[in-house]
């Protein structure tokens, strides 16, 4: 028997059962609908994370402070570990051969206020070079300077973010002054966009020349963490060896294990993030698998009501000379052609689900055509196994049995 | 002309099992039928016909006994070699017509063509012929509920015969049909009769019988009677309401 024609007559006999079917289509627009939006999502934000963190350089070290740890007890006065001194060292050192540039950073979050406005942001005290470290470029004004540092100059350079927080949107604020923590501050300069949202938003930054952060704002001596710039990324492994000892010497201390600083490389901090996301997503993955597999349920429960509602009609197809196989067929068709429909309404709805989910966000908006294939392969795979019961319960009726049912 | 033979049913059983009982439908039934004979197979309910008549469609296989039909023995066949034999050899008209509801006449008459593999133009050909012959041309594209009874038993019997079957089954033709159009059908069949096609009807209706050039008597499951002469069978019958007087 043709396929054209029994997909006619499958579509036909769906169409009886206008409600019925309608139902067990949702159930699979739910589960495939779900599949695409909830995957998409995941990715989406793991992409999010992973250009976040791209951002910000591949070739960059971050030490910072970790606690040291005496015979299993653990001191909490660890984060006061970094210093200047140590920046320094790091910098002149002949032991160090592979880094290019060293920032010593202190960031604390503090109150900024801006004539009537005001807003909390990270407060970073930079020299120079971290511009270089960490990648930023400005859209006005210029950076904080070495004369800044050296003079304990107040002067800021705000993130996009702090901008529009303190200034509304497209304003300029460069000669304009803010006040952190009861300080006037003269703004010299505006970042760059770098994207990014939520608890680490690069562009909700006010950097401040190192030594002003420290004496002025802050009060305090010691560093929150150095960025490096590695000379390469193959030198990374090296260098974190290499900046490693020598702060192991540093701070008088001899076993790797009681280390009171960590160096992490942006790879190592990639692979946490992506870790995380992954996690996620396939949790969201599964949570939409048990509603396709509900879904496929419906379907199957569908094919045996018709079945049973349609012995008299196999019986005679039998009769007439329809072998099992053209049976089965016929009952299969028409359960793919179920989870078929239902597959590509819910692809629909789950590309429009996520382009608003996107949208409202503002996450980039991209659909991957794996997991369109996939929910397509899934949605007919579907038919075929919940299809298939019913379509060999349907081919194995005998046919003077069949005939008989009333 | 020689005359072929196109069913041979030798000491036939029929026997269903329960857990705890046997019943026999049919025994010992032996028949032979030529080609182009109308035969009628009577007896009543529960006498075992419908049972014959199923093996003889190849829609049941007998408990022992052969069944030779067009020299082939049915009863050696699988599954889907009986639903070949039903689709090339065996044309049935039931008494509940059995049509695919909404599905044009037209679309009925295919179905066992489609399932044969034959192209979709000489579907369309064979089918429009044969339900012009059964008087229908005008009623193609109608669907079962929109033909009377007699109207969808002709539509069944175009769909009978456009496999060129070697048997014609027809189970009740006309239980369903008021007489005036159950003597069309079965002008219908006795045209096809002259034709040289051989037919098989089951009914309880004398008078239905009557039409038939050989009558079957069936009860409790054996052949009790077996007349091939029409006048013959109407003075043993009259003999017999004589002797029950």
């Amino acid at each position: 028997m043709k396929l054209s024609k029994l997909i006619r007559s499958g579509i036909r006999n769906l169409l009886i059962n206008k409600m019925r079917t309608g139902l067990a289509i949702l159930g699979i627009v739910i589960g495939i609908g779900s599949v695409i939006a909830l995957i998409s999502m995941g990715e989406s934000s793991k992409k999010a994370v992973q250009s976040q963190i791209q951002s910000i350089g591949s070739n960059l070290l971050t030490v910072s402070p970790g606690s040291q740890s005496f015979g299993g007890i653990r001191s909490s006065s660890g984060v006061k570990t970094l210093t200047y001194e140590d920046a320094q060292a790091i910098e002149t050192s002949p032991k160090v051969t592979t880094v290019k540039n060293v920032s010593p950073e202190y960031s604390s979050r503090s109150q900024v206020t801006a004539g009537r406005n005001n807003t909390n942001t990270t407060i970073v005290g930079v020299i120079p070079v971290y511009s270089e470290v960490r990648k930023i470029t400005l859209s006005s004004g210029i950076f904080i300077t070495d004369q800044n540092v050296m003079a304990i100059s107040k002067v800021a350079v705000l993130g996009p973010t702090t901008v529009e927080d303190l200034f509304g949107s497209n304003a300029d604020p460069v000669g304009q002054s803010i006040r952190i923590n009861g300080k006037t501050f003269l703004v010299i300069g505006v970042t760059k966009s770098k994207g990014g949202s939520g608890m680490d938003n690069q562009d909700d930054r006010i950097f401040i020349p190192l030594t002003t952060a420290q004496k002025q704002i802050f009060g305090v001596k010691y560093l929150s963490s150095i960025a490096l710039e590695a000379n390469s990324e193959s030198v990374m492994t090296k260098a974190q060896n290499e900046v490693g000892y020598l702060l192991l010497e540093r701070h008088k201390i001899s076993s790797v294990t009681d280390a009171d600083f960590r160096i992490m490389s942006q790879s190592d901090i990639l692979a946490a993030a992506s870790a995380v996301t992954s996690t996620f997503t396939t949790m969201l993955a599964g949570v939409a698998a048990i509603s396709l597999l509900v879904g496929g349920i419906g379907i199957m429960n569908i094919m045996l009501m018709s079945v049973t509602e349609r012995t008299r009609e196999v019986g005679l197809r039998k009769a007439l000379g329809a072998k099992k196989k053209t049976i089965i067929f016929q009952f299969l068709i028409e359960s793919i052609i179920l989870t078929f429909t239902g597959g590509i309404i819910g692809i629909i709805i789950g590309v429009v689900g996520f382009f608003i989910y996107a949208k409202l966000n503002n996450s980039t908006f991209t659909v991957s055509i794996n997991s369109i294939l996939l929910a397509f392969l899934v949605s007919a795979g579907i038919g075929i196994l919940f299809g298939w019961y019913p379509a060999q319960k349907a081919a194995n009726l005998q046919p003077i049995e069949a005939l008989r049912y009333e | 002309m020689g005359v072929s033979l196109i069913i041979q049913v030798s000491h036939l059983y029929k026997i269903y099992k329960t857990d705890d009982m046997e019943t026999v439908v049919l025994s010992d039934v032996s028949l032979k039928i030529n080609k182009g004979e109308f035969v009628a197979i009577m007896g009543p309910s529960g006498s075992g016909k419908s049972t014959l008549m199923h093996i003889l469609g190849a829609l049941d296989l007998p408990t022992s006994g052969t069944y030779f039909l067009d020299n082939q023995e049915v009863g050696k066949l699988s599954d889907d070699e009986l639903a070949d034999i039903r689709n090339r050899k065996i044309g049935f008209v039931f008494q509940a017509y059995n049509l695919l509801p909404r599905t044009s006449a037209l679309d009925n008459v295919m179905v066992p063509m489609e399932y044969a593999g034959v192209s979709e133009t000489e579907q369309l050909k064979k089918a429009k012929k044969l339900l012009e012959m059964v008087g229908l041309s005008d009623r193609m594209n109608h669907p079962p509920n929109k033909l009377s009874g007699g109207q969808q038993q002709r539509v069944a019997i175009a769909r009978a015969l456009v496999m060129d079957p070697a048997i014609i089954l027809a189970d009740e033709p006309t239980g369903n049909i008021a007489s005036a159009q159950a003597e069309e059908i079965i002008e219908i069949f006795q045209k096809l009769n002259k034709d040289g096609h051989t037919i098989i009807m089951i009914t309880h209706e004398s008078d239905i019988a009557e039409h038939a050039r050989r009558i079957i008597h069936i009860r409790d499951g054996k052949i009790v009677q077996d007349g091939n002469d029409h006048k013959q069978r109407l003075i043993k019958e009259s003999y017999e309401i004589i002797k029950t007087n």
